[in-house]
């Protein structure tokens, strides 16, 4: 559903007719106000927290105010490898998830145009997964892939996997349930682009002789770019912040553990949240240069 | 005509894709009717026991109850507050729009453990005890923008002449909210408010961090997967799973009947 709607993001808005900035700031005082509450301040609450010092009286958990930028240099130090892990995967999965969804918001939105009712079922199948809570069908494949499941046996037996290594708690598990989990929010927004694609224009490309390949890059794609835009950011974002997949319960190991997983640790078990925070900063410092970034080289400044 | 692979290539891809879409779907659901105790890893033998007796578990129940409770009060305040900004996105002139337009985009675009982690830590600096309403107050945050979105793009399909006509007619303004607006955006705030409750209901990262000790579905599902999901756990899923699909098929198909007949 999210992503149905998320879809209709792009849908282009009358111009706002009235001018009444009254009405409107008393429309957008509670909400806004709220954001800056529960939004903006928890973010000035994570920096401040992000430089606290380590509290005189020694108890653990507890920290004073303070001006402590070593706390950034710690987590780098400490959890490099995991920061980098995080955007590694985080950037496979996208790739592959783009891959993989492309070809079925192809046929949704072009293929099975004219005929609403398929088109409906279809788009109901891609956003099935999500009415699984999301924590159950990750625990599934835990299980299909587990030591003593009959595909791991399998793979063992003609030799593509080592007896004594199995599936979960490596790379490949940790990436294909991140894919997994996030190609629905592929599917949609490239659905959305491609729906709205005049198809006489694909036409217009054959006509004038260019091979179906041709054809494909020069014109579909370039067209169908803003939802592979906004696909791209709606998978690498909450990929590159995910923790349930990493973790060690679900598909990860003791090699497999991004951000998330280090600020979790950090935060419950540790109760070291100035490193907790110093991390997370980073993340959303990393994300936002990301997006602006790419988005302006994409060309796609409506984002909203 | 002759047999062309290329003609059958892409419908059996997403065929095949759907398939495997499905497998853990299946898999949660099969394992629901699993005759087992705690852990629900190998199979044993059928029963219906867990459908009947979801409470034998009481910890489920209670995390159940509890998410519903938090999605719904989330859903009621999300939808209110962002149903008004999405009129007013929509309909007025004012000054500050780009930045209203940012803070909206920013919740959407910032990973879940920020969010989490960052109110988490406002709750910690002003001494607030966690438990289940700074939850509501993490999904009200969080959903807030989906319900934006959605919202703005029903009132950019809405004809403003519809209510100057009201007005010309001599309705006061409210009458011609509630008797004109708010009607034709109905649809809209309906999908918001569904839409909302779902991403309220399936959320785990923001939850876990402002949870204390209270606990919902997902975060019962987390912390019980070290030790192992017991398979009432699963009879929920998998009920959810099919209220939910059916209420989607019913308006989908519905929506996309009425295009039909609209095309002809």
């Amino acid at each position: 559903m999210a992503f149905v709607a998320l879809g209709q993001g792009g849908a282009k808005s009358s111009a706002p007719v009235k001018n009444s900035s009254k009405v409107a700031f008393i429309l957008l005082a509670p909400g806004m106000i709220y954001l800056g509450l529960f939004f903006l301040t928890p973010l000035v609450s994570l920096v401040i927290t992000s430089l606290k010092t380590a509290s005189m009286t020694g108890v653990i958990g507890m920290y004073d105010y303070g001006f402590e930028p070593g706390n950034y240099a710690y987590a780098i130090e400490q959890y490099g490898p995991q920061v980098i892990r995080s955007f590694g995967y985080a950037l496979t999965a996208t790739v592959l998830a783009l891959v993989i969804s492309y070809p079925i918001a192809y046929f949704i939105g072009v293929k099975a145009r004219g005929k609403p009712v398929l088109q409906a079922l279809l788009l109901t199948l891609v956003i099935a997964p999500f009415f699984i809570s999301f924590l159950l069908r990750t625990f599934a494949w835990k299980q299909i892939f587990s030591n003593e499941a009959p595909i791991t046996q399998f793979l063992q037996s003609i030799g593509l996997l080592p007896s004594d290594q199995y599936i979960i708690g490596t790379s490949f598990a940790v990436i294909f349930g991140l894919t997994y989990n996030f190609i629905p929010f592929m599917t949609l927004p490239i659905y959305t682009s491609l729906e709205r694609l005049d198809v006489r224009l694909v036409e217009a490309g054959s006509d004038l002789y260019a091979s179906p390949a041709k054809t494909f890059w020069k014109v579909t794609f370039p067209l169908s770019l803003p939802g592979v835009i906004s696909g791209t950011l709606l998978t690498f974002i909450p990929i590159s912040g995910d923790y349930v997949n990493a973790s060690r319960d679900f598909l990860g190991g003791s090699d497999t553990a991004m951000i998330g997983n280090v600020v979790e640790a950090n935060y419950f078990r540790i109760q070291d949240y100035p490193t907790a925070s110093a991390l997370s900063v980073m993340l959303m410092a990393a994300i936002v240069i990301l997006v602006s970034v790419y988005v302006r080289r994409s060309g796609t400044e409506d984002l909203l | 005509m002759k047999f062309s692979l290329g003609k059958w290539l892409l419908p059996t891809y997403v065929a095949l894709t759907f398939i495997f879409m499905m497998i853990p779907i299946v898999y949660t659901f099969i394992f629901s009717f699993n005759d087992v105790e705690k852990s629900n890893i190998a199979w044993k033998s059928f029963t219906f026991d867990n459908w009947l007796n979801v409470c034998a578990q009481p910890e489920v129940c209670h995390a159940f109850g509890n998410s519903i409770a938090i999605a719904v009060i989330s859903t009621l305040v999300s939808t209110a507050l962002g149903t008004a900004i999405a009129i007013a996105l929509g309909r007025y002139k004012f000054k500050g729009r780009s930045a209203t337009n940012l803070l909206l985009f920013l919740p959407m675009a910032t990973p879940e453990v920020v969010m989490g982690a960052g109110l988490a830590a406002q709750f910690l600096d002003l001494g607030v005890a966690k438990g289940f309403w700074t939850i509501v107050i993490a999904h009200i945050m969080f959903t807030l923008s989906f319900v934006v979105v959605t919202v703005k793009a029903r009132v950019a399909t809405l004809d403003p002449r519809l209510e100057e006509a009201g007005s010309d007619l001599y309705a006061n303004a409210s009458s011609v909210f509630w008797r004109i607006t708010f009607p034709l955006l109905l649809p809209g705030i309906m999908a918001a408010a569904m839409l909302s409750f779902a991403l309220s209901f399936d959320d785990f990262i923001i939850t876990q961090f402002n949870a204390g000790p209270d606990t919902t579905f997902p975060k019962f599902v987390y912390t019980a997967a070290a030790r192992g999901i017991p398979p009432e756990a699963n009879v929920i899923g998998s009920a959810v799973f099919i209220v939910a699909i059916a209420i989607v098929l019913v308006v989908q198909l519905r929506s996309s009947l009425k295009a039909k007949r609209l095309a002809k």
